[in-house]
């Protein structure tokens, strides 16, 4: 059964080190969930404190003490967006590297350690951002945050280490990528969409890149990213603030100091008319995206509003009115694009067997907002794209009631209480704002950002930003299985 | 999740199972508040105000191991439908799957319903405010007790489910899990599969009658953890199901008994040709009941050999040692039978046969000979140390709950958890998997393209 659900406000994607925390990628959009306050419930705001060490490394600390449990999390703000031709996947190698040792801390020594203190850790890459976390038993603290500022300080390796561990991050890229049609897709689409924007590689990298991948790649990005004010360190849970300053002034505090690097625009050029791509691959049903280009919310707008006066630019205030253009479309069981479509309310009968639309809203890149659907037997992918098209035009022409509105609004509220269930999600919704430079408070700035979009607001971004000019369709034609066939891949020796 | 004094039981336990304290405070505890109701269906309750929030589930002994083997799907499919229209009754309107999806939505609250091989499930979600929970609950109790299985949504939700199951026969990691499955249940309902034909067997009358037969009041095992109080959640769960027949199970036809998974007789290779990048790779048998008294030796001895993440043997050896996969684990699924025991990985497909070499070799071993002290204790730190983790928001808490109700676990459960994994010993791991595994038996299945 479908559960109402929020809004995703960021792309569920994101390449981790181990199985273990696949569950992240579907965390990740909860870290950004927004709400409205309604009569409803007000939950006592928790204070958080954010300071910066003399290093330029930031702190965020949460304090929350319904259980003896922590979160511990380092954020640095690089990803694969930071990457360049060539080294795609290296900001994701790295991480895997990360645990491969420093000159105190053996080759696997890290994870045996917060195994031993009771402690669950993993790490995760995205386009943004690579983070990395351990949650512990309070009383812990103190040796996962000695563990992990020494690896982002000292993390150092012999080379065999990396000739390993290349081939079990090729293994990741099968298993999520190679072996999934859709995700294939995916990637082709993003690499036709963006021609200069560093969005255009996959975050895990291209096959090519990581078979030719030399383990002074890894040192150089890590030697250039990873320096203190390009990163943030996040505790939520059963902690106080001064004794987390003291344990951040003492480990984190003794990392040298060093420049930011400067990151260059690689502004995406603008788009002019539509781009198509087909992409075969086995599979049975034919799957189709639609992703158009629009603007995103500018932290800077978030950051300046107050709760008086509303993000005045109007990019972002176009951005707010698509993300709940999304919602209205696709954001609880019954939302229009599922009577549309799946159903078969309208007089072509049933179009699709599941239908979706999702806005990028915030990032460090360009967003882009996305419709999706896979055929019902019988129909094709071109009646799809054209449906999920004619639902957005009825919005542009007729607009949207109050009480579609309202609803959407409501779900929202409620996601603010049951996220502060976890601890940990708490935490990376710290941290994933942290690296989009938003405030402590960003949510409750968003909160009230997007109570103020009004329907004619949502009609007139529905009217402006779904054109063909900024669109790129991709579409996934079925293939029939042949087991006979050679592998797609030649096998690879490793080279290092 | 929990209140002030529960904190501090927690931590009590966790400085019991680190050794920093002496002491284990008498009332140390999980409250967990168990009580009947009126119908015969069974309550069990933990307060946590913290958060104005309530989580509950609702199970039924109606999973899929009660779906007749030509209608394999029921279970799935009859609850896959419960949020797709409630019939007018009692003065209630009927609601068709839109009006459903809308006042859901409007209340901010999640209610939802699933099948697993054991247990009919039902959650809710809601915030506590009193309004909305009191709405909430009115729906729910209707969703659970009325559902009106209109026939063209069904004939709908078929065909969706047809195809995806079609698209599924184009995906690695489907088509070996069926074949394992079957390999390892035989013709057990574990491992009944799930077909084009035996969903077009089922009709809005079969989905009918499964709801009736397994929705039955008195057999309800009522989970509970947010911010209400004893008093509330006795009038909350009495409303969840006074929708349904309130007939005291003296009175009903005891359920049918469903068979014992027949141990393997023999071991077997199968191997799937496959156009994939990657070689997937299970292996097992099965493993044992929920209810076994080794539970914690196999437990505690899974978590060494496959279940404790980078640390445990097979990661060490199949990824840390040989770079041979992203993934490798082993895991033990027991329910209301022998759940299987199962190592799986993915690789490329020329080093499949010697991942498959090494996992044989590496679980072998283990049972031969059991695991070194040094394994047993840093499980142990990492169980023990953290088992406050298991625990520390409403959601974790609630599985933790409805595991205890569902099977029949005492009240200390979790309070007596770390002292069960302490007293685990070496020699018991090596018994208990002597006992339940025997690798010259298992089964095999390799898929993958050049195999």
């Amino acid at each position: 059964m479908k559960h109402a659900r929020p809004v995703h406000l960021k792309p569920p994607v994101a390449f981790s080190k181990g199985l273990t925390t696949l569950f992240l990628a579907s965390l990740l959009p909860v870290a950004l969930l927004t709400g409205f306050s309604t009569a409803a419930v007000a939950q006592p705001a928790v204070p958080v404190s954010q300071f910066t060490l003399a290093n330029g490394l930031t702190v965020i600390v949460k304090p929350d003490h319904r259980a003896p449990t922590v979160a511990h999390m380092l954020w640095v703000r690089v990803g694969s967006m930071d990457e360049v031709d060539g080294t795609s996947g290296v900001a994701h190698v790295l991480e895997h590297m990360m645990f491969k040792g420093t000159p105190t801390v053996k080759p696997g020594d890290f994870s045996r350690q917060v195994a031993a203190l009771g402690g669950r850790e993993n790490a995760f890459t995205s386009r943004d951002n690579t983070g990395y976390y351990q949650q512990i038993p309070a009383g812990q603290l103190e040796t996962v945050m000695r563990l992990e500022a020494d690896r982002f300080a000292n993390n150092r390796w012999p080379d065999e280490e990396f000739t390993r561990e290349i081939e079990v991050v090729k293994e990741e890229r099968r298993l999520r990528t190679e072996d999934a049609p859709r995700a294939l897709l995916s990637e082709q689409a993003t690499a036709l969409t963006f021609l200069a924007a560093p969005y255009r590689r996959p975050i895990v990298g291209w096959m090519s890149d990581l078979d030719a991948m030399t383990p002074g790649d890894v040192r150089d990005f890590h030697q250039r990213w990873y320096v203190p004010a390009n990163a943030a360190l996040v505790v939520a849970g059963d902690v106080d603030v001064a004794q987390v300053r003291a344990l951040a002034e003492k480990y984190y505090g003794a990392i040298a100091a060093r420049p930011v690097p400067v990151r260059k625009p690689r502004s995406e050029p603008a788009q002019a008319g539509m781009r198509r791509l087909e992409f075969k691959a086995p599979a049975s049903q034919a799957y189709v995206t639609l992703a158009f280009k629009v603007p995103k919310l500018e932290a800077a707008d978030l950051a300046g509003a107050s709760s008086a006066a509303s993000a005045s630019a109007p990019g972002s205030r176009d951005a707010l009115a698509l993300t709940v253009l999304a919602a209205v479309l696709d954001g609880y069981s019954g939302a229009r694009l599922e009577r549309a479509l799946v159903q078969g309310q309208g007089p072509d009968g049933r179009i699709a067997d599941s239908a979706g639309a999702s806005n990028g809203l915030l990032g460090r890149g360009p967003q882009l907002f996305r419709l999706s659907g896979v055929p019902a037997a019988g129909k094709t992918t071109p009646q799809v794209a054209l449906a999920l098209r004619q639902q957005v035009a009825l919005v542009a022409q007729g607009g949207v009631n109050e009480a579609e509105l309202k609803r959407v609004k409501t779900q929202w509220v409620a996601s603010e209480t049951y996220k502060l269930d976890s601890v940990f999600s708490q935490a990376q919704e710290l941290g994933s704002n942290w690296v989009q430079g938003l405030p402590l408070d960003a949510n409750t700035r968003l909160i009230a950002e997007l109570r103020t979009i009004t329907a004619a607001e949502v009609q007139a971004v529905a009217a402006r930003y779904f054109g063909d000019d900024q669109l790129t369709t991709a579409t996934l034609l079925p293939q029939p299985m042949d087991p006979q066939r050679k592998p797609r891949h030649p096998n690879v020796a490793p080279r290092h | 999740m929990i209140f002030a004094t529960k904190k501090i039981a927690v931590n009590a336990i966790l400085a019991g199972a680190t050794g920093l304290f002496c002491h284990i405070s008498a009332w140390a505890a999980i409250p967990i508040q168990h009580w009947t109701l009126a119908s015969g269906a069974q309550v069990y309750l933990v307060e946590s105000p913290a958060v104005a929030m309530l989580d509950v589930q609702i199970d039924f002994d109606a999973g899929s191991r009660r779906d007749p083997p030509a209608q394999a799907g029921l279970a799935g499919m009859m609850a896959g439908m419960l949020d797709k229209g409630v019939q007018a009754r009692q003065g209630a309107p009927a609601l068709d799957e839109n009006a459903l999806g809308v006042a859901w939505a409007d209340l901010g609250a999640q209610f939802g319903a699933g099948a697993s091989a054991d247990r009919l499930n039902f959650s809710l979600r809601s915030l506590t405010e009193p309004d909305l929970l009191d709405q909430a609950v009115a729906l729910a109790a209707r969703g659970i007790a009325e559902p009106s299985f209109p026939e063209p949504i069904w004939q709908r939700e078929r065909q969706r489910m047809q195809a995806a199951l079609k698209e599924s026969y184009t995906r690695p990691a489907s088509v070996i899990g069926r074949a394992y499955a079957q390999a390892v249940y035989g013709a057990h309902p574990y491992g009944q599969d799930v077909t084009e034909a035996t969903l077009a067997r089922i009709s809005v009358v079969d989905l009918r009658a499964a709801h009736a037969a397994g929705v039955v009041a008195c057999r309800a095992r009522i989970s509970m953890v947010g911010a209400v109080t004893r008093a509330q959640a006795d009038v909350l769960a009495a409303r969840l199901l006074s929708r349904l027949p309130q007939v005291p199970c003296s009175s009903l036809p005891p359920l049918p008994e469903v068979a014992e998974v027949e141990p393997l007789t023999q071991p077997e290779e199968k191997r799937i040709p496959f156009d994939s990048a990657q070689a997937h790779v299970l292996i097992g048998q099965p493993g044992f009941k929920r209810a076994d008294p080794d539970y914690f030796a196999l437990t505690v001895g899974n978590h060494i050999l496959g279940g404790g993440g980078f640390v445990s043997r097979l990661t060490q050896e199949v990824r840390e040692k040989r770079g041979l996969t992203y993934g490798v684990s082993s895991n033990f699924s027991p329910g209301l039978h022998a759940g299987s025991f199962t190592v799986g990985l993915q690789t490329r497909p020329d080093q499949a046969a010697q991942a498959v070499a090494l996992v044989h070799q590496v679980v072998s071993d283990f049972v031969a000979n059991g695991p070194t002290e040094v394994e047993l204790q840093a499980a142990k730190d990492n169980l023990m140390g953290g088992f406050a983790l298991r625990i520390d928001s409403n959601g974790k808490l609630l599985g933790n709950i409805a595991s205890i109700a569902w099977n029949n676990l005492p009240l200390d459960y979790l309070d007596t958890w770390t002292q069960q994994v302490d007293s685990v010993t070496a020699d018991d791991i090596k018994a208990a998997f002597a006992r339940k595994l025997q690798p010259e038996k298992m089964v095999t299945v390799i898929l993958g393209s050049s195999l």
